[in-house]
């Protein structure tokens, strides 16, 4: 396709720029490899993989390490020790310390929220050049002491005597040291989120076999894209004693006979969502450098994507948990002045391939779109061969916090790949919430 | 993804029909008359010719019944057939006739999977536990059990039989004694279903649709997974299971617990309800002597306990029931969303907690900040007692707490569509708060009072708008008592009414709409027996003695035990407001003797003591010892005429029974249903009596008319029937109730 020359100006005329509002432009994403929680990055810190993507935009982008005006992070599971994990890693990253940094928090969403921060930021004109990112590390997660143990250690500290210390160590029972695990269940329904989505995949009349087909079309995806080289967002990272890592390690194409051997991992014996049809427990980071157009420029960067409008949407967090997608796509579309047919590049993100098809079968539906959505009709589906073609969390993983950024440089390098206009991002969360961003290629 | 092959519909059938699916036979109930499945004639009729044809059909290996409403299963059995008896024996053949198709069920050559959804009760669980596998949904309205001792009967169509088996005698008899609904996930537990499902939120079709749909698919799963021996009928007994069954397997065990079983029953029934021990007789039957001995026994009784006078009391409590959750008032103009309850007392805050729950704003305002937190933290405690009960989690109650708001001041009130106001019982200080409320509330905003004795016209004299003022009398502790008594004035508009109805059902209560007037209903055939209880101690009863009598006659509570709960303080208020307004038909007893007791802080449970010592903890009830020298000092002398135990028994109810058929005289209440729906619900009168009506229907105006001039002789007035109670005395064809 052929594009002019002009900083905004595109040949087909189409832009979603609009007077009096600033364009804000993507410069570069990149991430660490992804990796099977428990693998090589097992002995690490949340933080350092952070470090290691914050490090990898700066190799990659050659930033002068004092030239950003702010760097969040989001993340989901909270190390304590590094509750803002984005501080930490931005100076153990060697980014100026005269630069702020604070972590969010939005489940799986948590980085769509640091980006579109930091587009708020400058949009707002507070900042030129943000970093954003997000991280996550479930090798290690943070295992509490029951309430019970905690409230006696507490106590423990405040006692005086002897007398007093050895009653309240005498008070210690066996129950009291049963340990609190951290679940990825909702807080307020207690229902963990594989259980809801086998429920919401049974509620849109999703079979087990649409679910294996989905996932075995992201593994195969992701390995054909990993193969010809095309995740190039994809850092390689020395890992403090241990080898170097450059590939994500949970892509495995396997066969429907295999994935139809395994027993259902929330639902037994009846549900449909299995181990193989659902993203896995990943550690990763990623980071984006975001900047204001004129900045970009300035500083002699060729942008990769305009990011355009975005929205979050929320709904029921028991039997409409992982909808995001179908409440968020028609929004932002709408916000952008754009149809379904308009947008050249989907990247969904792939918590369950029941949740995919359960939020495909929604969007198709005239009747849940009149009921839920009160619409005069069905929202449309994306078209398959636009969708997640380099894979998606179900193959590539699916590190809580690090997933949006991957979503938003991927669907820019998609673009510039395939040579389409518009890309849009839409992903679910846990609480019931959702989040869609449209992008739109920086011209060639 | 099931080949759809169309089913042998017959067109004469109306309840039952099914399709086959592959090869299970999808069997669906459906009442086309009704909002609930019950196994009526006409429906066993139809189940018996549809399971002949799943037998004879070849094509069919398994079956799945199914009921095609989804709040419902089965209800139970049609009431209705059973009322229309009119023999013991009839009423034993329609029970056997069930118990012959439940064995055919049960004997079944092909496996039939029950799947449940909504209320599986009475014949309905019998029904499912004679199928070979169960499962239900997680549903809140899923519910089993045997609630037929509530009406006084048993479970006839195999149930004592089954059930023992299934889950055990101490189960067992816990389900079929206390006829409670159990739910999902405890019948999982006890296992009474074998496998649960979720309820599916919405998808393409709705919530309740998709659920019913999943529930089918999975129970076809399940019967082929049967007929393929994937899925077993039995599961491995745990251990301790094992260890129960062979407990179980000696006989001086049994027979230890049916007499522990027998002498609770003995204890809270007091021996006047024959259904528990019918039921405990049956299973004993069934265990020991065998199946045949043990249905023969299960259809006679069930038979017999048809035609008794508890069971049609009880039966004529629950088409009360049934009729006080209607609103024959209308739906109200405006529905009630904010809703602002003066006083944070004991009743103000239990009026908040049966309102927050159903998500009505609700404003709780006191005049000090002590009385204030108490009330909030009743609130809050209510609501967490059923998260420890896991009725609801706590997330949810902290979403229902967010519709209270406590405060001082009337900040907000011109939003509040209705306010009740549960002040202290005084005209001067209702006559107060009336006209501040009024001072800020918008014009359409009702006012509700909760008092137990004042007029409501008295009370609306001080109102702008006596057209929007009623009265709504809660019954204490609220979350508990089911009753709610709400008084109209001459002035009171129809659509405060069908307003203060519609809250009342909102709240789940059972409303009885009266005329004003002092004591309205409940409160004034209470005063009567008070007065009555405290002449009986004074004539040398001690309390606990008269307690005794009162519960044996098939109260609840005890008449010494009721006035401490109530408050001696009140029961002295009511007592002489009433005695003022009815004069010497409401004497008996001195209230000086009550109020002998408030000087002395004696005020009843409330404040640690009244005709009882009450201290936490303590679980056996002492009688005050400082209670004797104020009886002493206001001895009467027993008459022996009329002192025996049953001649005070009947003292009490005699005067109750008399007022409550003078307010229908004088038209404070709508009609003899509500008198005992008020009665029972509100104020405790004996269940097995059915209340003041029935029991006069049955037991007979004439006989009680005697019992009257018997005591006339002795006290006076006090005992002069009315002339309506005169009236069906002389003539036997005339009953409350037809």
């Amino acid at each position: 396709m052929l594009f002019g020359g002009g900083l905004v100006v595109k040949v087909s005329g189409l832009t979603l720029a609009r007077p009096g509002v600033k364009n804000i432009v993507l410069v570069e994403g990149v991430r660490t490899p992804f990796l099977l929680s428990g693998t090589t990055y097992a002995n690490l810190m949340p933080h350092d993989l952070a470090r290691a993507a914050l490090q990898g935009l700066l190799n990659k982008t050659s930033l002068p390490k004092d030239a950003v005006d702010y760097i969040i992070y989001g993340i989901v599971i909270q190390e304590v020790k590094t509750s803002n994990v984005a501080r930490e890693a931005a100076l153990g990253a060697g980014f100026s310390d005269k630069i702020p940094a604070h972590t969010v928090t939005m489940a799986c969403i948590s980085s769509n929220q640091a980006m579109t921060s930091a587009v708020g930021l400058i949009a707002a004109g507070q900042c030129d050049a943000v970093v954003a990112g997000g991280a996550e590390f479930m090798s290690d997660v943070p295992i509490r002491h029951s309430r019970k143990m905690r409230k006696t250690m507490l106590a423990l500290n405040r006692a005086k005597t002897l007398g007093q210390k050895l009653s309240l160590i005498g008070s210690i029972r066996m129950s009291h040291l049963s340990p609190e695990l951290p679940a990825v269940a909702e807080f307020s329904t207690a229902e963990t989120m594989g259980h809801s989505a086998d429920r919401l995949a049974a509620a849109f009349g999703v079979s087990r076999l649409e679910q294996d087909e989905f996932a075995l079309r992201s593994h195969t995806l992701a390995k054909k894209a990993q193969d010809d080289g095309l995740l190039e967002d994809v850092i390689t990272f020395k890992v403090p004693g241990r080898d170097i890592v450059s590939k994500d390690n949970g892509i495995r194409p396997s066969s429907m006979e295999q994935m139809a051997k395994l027993k259902p991992a929330f639902v037994k014996p009846h549900g449909t969502v299995t181990a193989a049809n659902s993203s896995f427990l990943t550690d990763g980071a990623s980071a984006v450098l975001i900047m204001s157009e004129e900045k970009a420029l300035a500083m002699g960067y060729k942008p990769k994507a305009y990011l355009r409008d975005f929205v979050y949407v929320s709904q029921d967090p028991k039997d409409q948990l992982l909808l995001g997608p179908t409440y968020s796509t028609p929004k932002v579309l709408e916000r952008a002045g754009l149809s379904m047919s308009d947008i050249d590049v989907f990247e969904f993100h792939e918590a369950f391939a029941g949740q995919i098809m359960a939020n495909l079968k929604a969007m198709d539906s005239d009747w849940f779109g009149q009921t839920y959505m009160g619409r005069k009709a069905k929202v449309g589906t994306p078209p398959m061969d636009k969708f997640n073609l380099w894979g998606g969390s179900l193959s590539l993983g699916h590190p809580f916090g690090a997933t949006g950024c991957r979503l938003v440089t991927t669907v820019a390098h998609r673009l510039k790949k395939e040579g389409g206009q518009y890309g849009l991002v839409a992903a679910c969360a846990a609480g019931g919430q959702g989040h869609a961003m449209v992008i739109e290629a920086y011209p060639q | 993804h099931f080949g759809h092959r169309s089913g042998m519909l017959s067109l004469s059938r109306t309840h039952v029909s099914y399709e086959v699916k592959d090869d299970v036979a999808v069997v669906r109930m459906n009442d086309p008359n009704s909002k609930v499945n019950t196994i009526s004639i006409q429906m066993q009729n139809e189940m018996t010719e549809v399971m002949n044809e799943l037998w004879a059909n070849d094509a069919v290996k398994s079956a799945v019944l199914i009921s095609s409403k989804p709040g419902c299963f089965i209800a139970g059995a049609d009431i209705n057939m059973i009322q229309a008896c009119s023999s013991a024996e009839e009423v034993t053949k329609l029970s056997q006739e069930g118990q012959k198709m439940f064995e055919l069920v049960e004997k079944s050559p092909k496996p039939i999977v029950a799947a449940i959804n909504g209320s599986c009760l009475g014949g309905g669980l019998e029904f499912a536990i004679a199928c070979q596998y169960r499962i239900a949904t997680k549903s809140k309205k899923t519910v089993l059990g045997t609630p037929e001792v509530m009406l006084g009967l048993l479970p006839g169509a195999g149930g004592t039989q089954r059930l023992p088996k299934m889950v055990g005698l101490p189960n067992a008899f816990d389900m079929m004694l206390t006829g409670r609904n159990i739910r999902a996930d405890k019948a999982k537990k006890m296992g009474l279903v074998h496998h649960l499902v979720d309820p599916l939120g919405p998808g393409l079709k709705s919530p309740e649709q998709r659920t019913m749909d999943y529930l089918e698919e999975v129970a076809i799963q399940f019967a082929k997974g049967i007929v393929d021996k994937k899925i077993p009928l039995q599961k491995d007994k745990g251990m301790m299971q094992k260890i129960q069954d062979y407990v179980m397997s000696f006989e001086f065990v049994r027979n230890q617990i049916y007499k522990t079983v027998h002498g609770k029953v003995m204890k809270q029934s007091k021996g006047l309800y024959p259904a528990p021990l019918k039921i405990i007789e049956c299973v004993k039957t069934g265990v020991e002597q065998g199946p045949t001995a043990g249905y023969l026994a299960e259809s006679q009784n069930f038979g017999q306990l048809a035609m008794t006078a508890e069971s049609s009391a009880l039966i004529g409590l629950y088409h009360g029931q049934v009729a006080c959750k209607k609103n024959r008032f209308g739906s109200p103009a405006k529905e009630v969303k904010t809703l602002a309850i003066l006083g944070a007392g004991l009743m103000g805050a239990g009026i908040a907690q049966v309102t927050v729950d159903k998500g009505v704003r609700t404003i709780l305002k006191d005049t000090t900040v002590q009385g204030l937190a108490r009330g909030e933290e009743q609130v809050y405690k209510g609501l967490n007692d059923k998260t420890k009960k896991k009725s609801i989690t706590s997330f949810e109650r902290d979403s229902i707490l967010s519709n209270l708001c406590g405060q001082l001041d009337y900040k907000g009130f011109e939003k509040v569509d209705m306010v009740i106001e549960a002040v202290f019982e005084d005209i001067k200080i209702k006559h107060a708060v009336l006209k501040e409320v009024e001072a800020v509330v918008s014009p359409h905003c009702i006012f509700a009072s909760n008092t137990s004795a004042l007029p409501i016209k008295d009370i609306a004299a001080a109102s702008k708008r006596p057209d929007k003022v009623i009265g709504m009398h809660y019954f204490s502790p609220v979350d508990k008592m089911q009753l709610l008594e709400i008084i109209t004035t001459d002035q009171t508009s129809k659509d405060t009414t069908a307003s203060a109805v519609a809250v009342g059902l909102k709240q789940g209560k059972v409303i009885i709409v009266v005329g004003d007037g002092p004591g309205f209903y409940t409160t004034r055939c209470l005063a009567p027996v008070l007065v009555e209880a405290v002449r009986v101690l004074q004539e040398g009863a001690d309390p606990k003695k008269l307690d005794s009598l009162t519960t044996s006659f098939g109260f609840p509570v005890g008449a010494a035990t009721l006035v401490d709960e109530v408050g001696i303080d009140v029961a002295v208020h009511v007592a002489e407001d009433l005695g003022k307004a009815f004069g010497s038909r409401f004497g008996g007893g001195n209230v000086d003797v009550l109020k002998t007791m408030v000087e002395l802080g004696f005020k009843g449970r409330k404040s640690g003591k009244g005709w009882y010592v009450y201290e936490p903890g303590r679980k056996i009830k002492e009688v005050n010892p400082e209670i004797g020298e104020i009886l002493e000092n206001y001895r009467m002398k027993a008459n022996p005429a009329v002192s025996s135990d049953s001649d005070v028994q009947y003292r009490l109810i005699s005067r109750f029974v008399n007022e409550a058929v003078l307010c229908l005289q004088e038209g404070i209440l709508n009609g003899p249903l509500e008198g005992d729906i008020g009665a029972v619900f509100g104020l405790g009168f004996p269940p097995c009596l059915g209340g003041p009506f029935r029991f006069l229907d049955s037991f007979g105006a004439d006989k009680l008319v005697a019992k009257m001039q018997q005591f006339e002789a002795v006290y006076g007035n006090q005992f002069s029937p009315c002339q309506l109670l005169l009236d069906h005395a002389k003539d036997s064809s005339k009953k409350f109730h037809k």
